[in-house]
């Protein structure tokens, strides 16, 4: 079984709130410089899946990253993590896509890698929040898309995916090839082995830019996009919070009842 | 853009009735629809629901697209798609309206793709430029640490609104509309995917969602047991439990009782976050709550940041006081 996982470079999304900051001249997020970035947490659950996959049926799993300045130590993960191969998707026109772009590059970077069987996503990126280019791969291959999954089984040449709802799940049944976004319900990612570590090292990532994948400049950037983010700010909230002192925890808990009756909030 | 007109909005429905979502995005749509100048569309998918969309005219809605049909009885990403496909190219929008539920953040990329237009999710904000007729779309991005806010290139503009973002409407019927009948062809039918099963795992009472009072437990709660004593503080206030994204994980409560960008969207009169750090991405989930109260034992937690009474202190120590203390006062 061939596996392929989007995953992606994002700054790190447990960084404090503070250091979210933005440059309003170019509305775009100031990169610190002291935080490394990471692979995104939420792809980091779709590899966690392929892997799970892998060892129940066997299979290859290639990592596909999409972007621009993608940093080695932080790229090659999934390869450490255990997947076979990666393709990086790296060119300075790749930048800052809306989802519309970048669903259509990996679309085309997923056919030209041909050999596919279920393709793996996030349930969204940790930096748009958008959650839109799984299924936007699969509108482009015409395959069917199962998003947000907590659980992925095969049976029979059958997929079996528990998809969350708003108040449980349930389960979908669909053939190969197929898309699926996956949600943190799946399980924790595994760690890094050191034998991962060292095959990640010697391991040499496959390196397309735009030419590679025939797509013309005026395609990408701006011009390639169906949406455009106008303004970028950081929520402000008043911190005016009364805290409730006492000699004691209990006293100050006796306190806050008190308080809260007097507010007629209970 | 011109040949697109008016306010759309996907009515959905929850045991047969409109569901709270609709009824919020109906309100907001025709807001957006008034400042065009233009009319406010509904589209409604089931199986049996021609009572909805006569419903949904009460909501002030000017011509409603009516799929009925045993096939549209469950939702399915292939299903839905196909038909708005076919509803949208007939009633050209320009602006469409999808709550941020299952349904919505499963259908609205797919048919975005597939009508070759964008989709921006999640929205907390949406109001038009006038003069470009362009729909602002604002929502939390970076884990709810950044607003951003987007334009569309092409129509309809697609936009997911999160739950709880607008006011639900009231009905008044005396309003009159059309209702146009959705000829559904077999090849609407999804081909590719079938759903086997569903399971509930939302418990007895009030639904965390809807609840006026929430108890939501953080990392610190450490265990099921713990979380058992608050809910013995939900049940005594009337109110549901929820949590942030590790107690989930690690299998002390329910995934359904996660609150947060990824989890359910809250605005209760009260919630008490206990144990709560508050990052982003919860706060994104609950920033809606009227009153926040919160404890916790760090002084710089970013909870205190939202919450407008607090205890910094052991929850432990804190929660056994707390709830005696309410039981006395709720029986004087």
């Amino acid at each position: 079984m061939n596996i392929i996982v989007c995953t992606k470079q994002v700054m790190d999304p447990e960084a404090p709130p503070a250091r979210f900051m933005v440059d309003t001249a170019t509305n775009k997020l100031i990169l610190p410089t002291d935080i490394p970035p990471v692979i995104d947490p939420y792809s980091e659950y779709a590899l966690e899946a392929a892997l799970k996959l892998r060892d129940k049926y066997a299979g290859t799993i290639t990592a596909i990253s999409l972007g621009n300045n993608l940093l080695r130590e932080v790229i090659k993960k999934p390869l450490s993590m255990g997947a076979d191969e990666l393709v990086l998707l790296e060119d300075e026109l790749f930048a800052d896509g809306d989802s519309w772009l970048t669903a259509k590059i990996l679309a085309i970077a997923i056919t030209k890698i041909d050999a596919y069987d279920i393709i793996l996503c996030g349930r969204q990126s940790a930096d748009r929040d958008a959650g839109q280019v799984g299924s936007g791969i699969a509108e482009i291959l015409k395959l069917p898309v199962i998003t947000v999954a907590r659980k992925i089984d095969i049976a029979g040449g059958k997929v079996l995916v528990e998809r969350v709802t708003d108040d449980g799940y349930e389960t979908i049944e669909t053939t190969l090839p197929t898309v699926i976004t996956v949600s943190n319900e799946i399980g924790e990612p595994r760690y890094p082995t050191i034998r991962g570590i060292m095959a990640a090292k010697k391991k040499e990532p496959t390196i397309w830019k735009s030419t590679d994948l025939g797509i013309e400049p005026s395609e990408l950037g701006v011009g390639g996009f169906r949406s455009h983010l106008v303004k970028l700010l950081k929520p402000v909230y008043e911190g005016k919070c009364e805290i409730i002192e006492g000699e004691t925890p209990e006293e100050a808990a006796s306190n806050l009842a008190g308080r809260l009756r007097q507010e007629k909030l209970l | 853009m011109t040949e697109y007109k008016g306010v759309m909005v996907l009515v959905e429905s929850t045991e047969g009735k409109l569901a709270n979502i609709t009824r919020e995005l109906l309100g907001c749509a025709r807001k957006l629809a008034n400042q065009l100048g233009e009319e406010l569309s509904a589209a409604v998918l089931g199986n049996q629901v021609a009572a909805l969309a006569q419903e949904v005219i009460a909501y002030g809605v000017d011509k409603v697209s009516l799929a009925d049909n045993p096939i549209l009885e469950h939702y399915s990403n292939e299903s839905y798609t196909n038909i708005m496909e076919v509803i949208l190219n007939q009633v050209m929008p320009k602006v469409l309206l999808i709550g941020q539920t299952a349904i919505g953040r499963d259908l609205a990329p797919s048919l975005a793709f597939r009508l070759g237009t964008s989709a921006i999710t999640d929205c907390i904000e949406l109001s038009i430029n006038v003069e470009s007729g362009q729909l602002l779309q604002t929502k939390p991005v970076y884990g709810g640490n950044l607003m951003a806010t987007f334009v569309s290139e092409c129509c309809p503009q697609i936009a997911t609104v999160r739950p709880k973002a607008y006011s639900p409407m009231e009905p008044n019927n005396s309003k009159q509309g059309k209702i146009i009948n959705i000829d559904i062809k077999p090849e609407t039918a999804p081909a590719r995917t079938k759903v086997v099963s569903k399971v509930s795992q939302s418990k007895e009472g009030v639904r965390l969602e809807d609840a006026a009072v929430v108890i939501g437990g953080g990392r610190g709660i450490g265990s099921a047991e713990g979380f058992k004593q608050l809910e013995e503080l939900a049940s005594l206030l009337g109110g549901a439990i929820g949590a942030t994204r590790p107690p989930c994980d690690n299998g002390w409560i329910q995934d359904a009782a996660q609150i947060g960008l990824t989890g359910k969207i809250i605005a209760p009169d009260f919630y008490m976050a206990i144990a709560i750090s508050g990052s982003s991405q919860h706060i994104s989930g609950c920033s809606g709550a009227k009153n926040i109260i919160a404890i916790n034992k760090d002084t710089e937690a970013n909870i205190f940041n939202v919450a407008r009474f607090g205890i910094i202190g052991d929850w432990k120590k804190v929660i056994p006081t707390f709830t005696e203390k309410i039981r006395q006062l709720l029986t004087e």
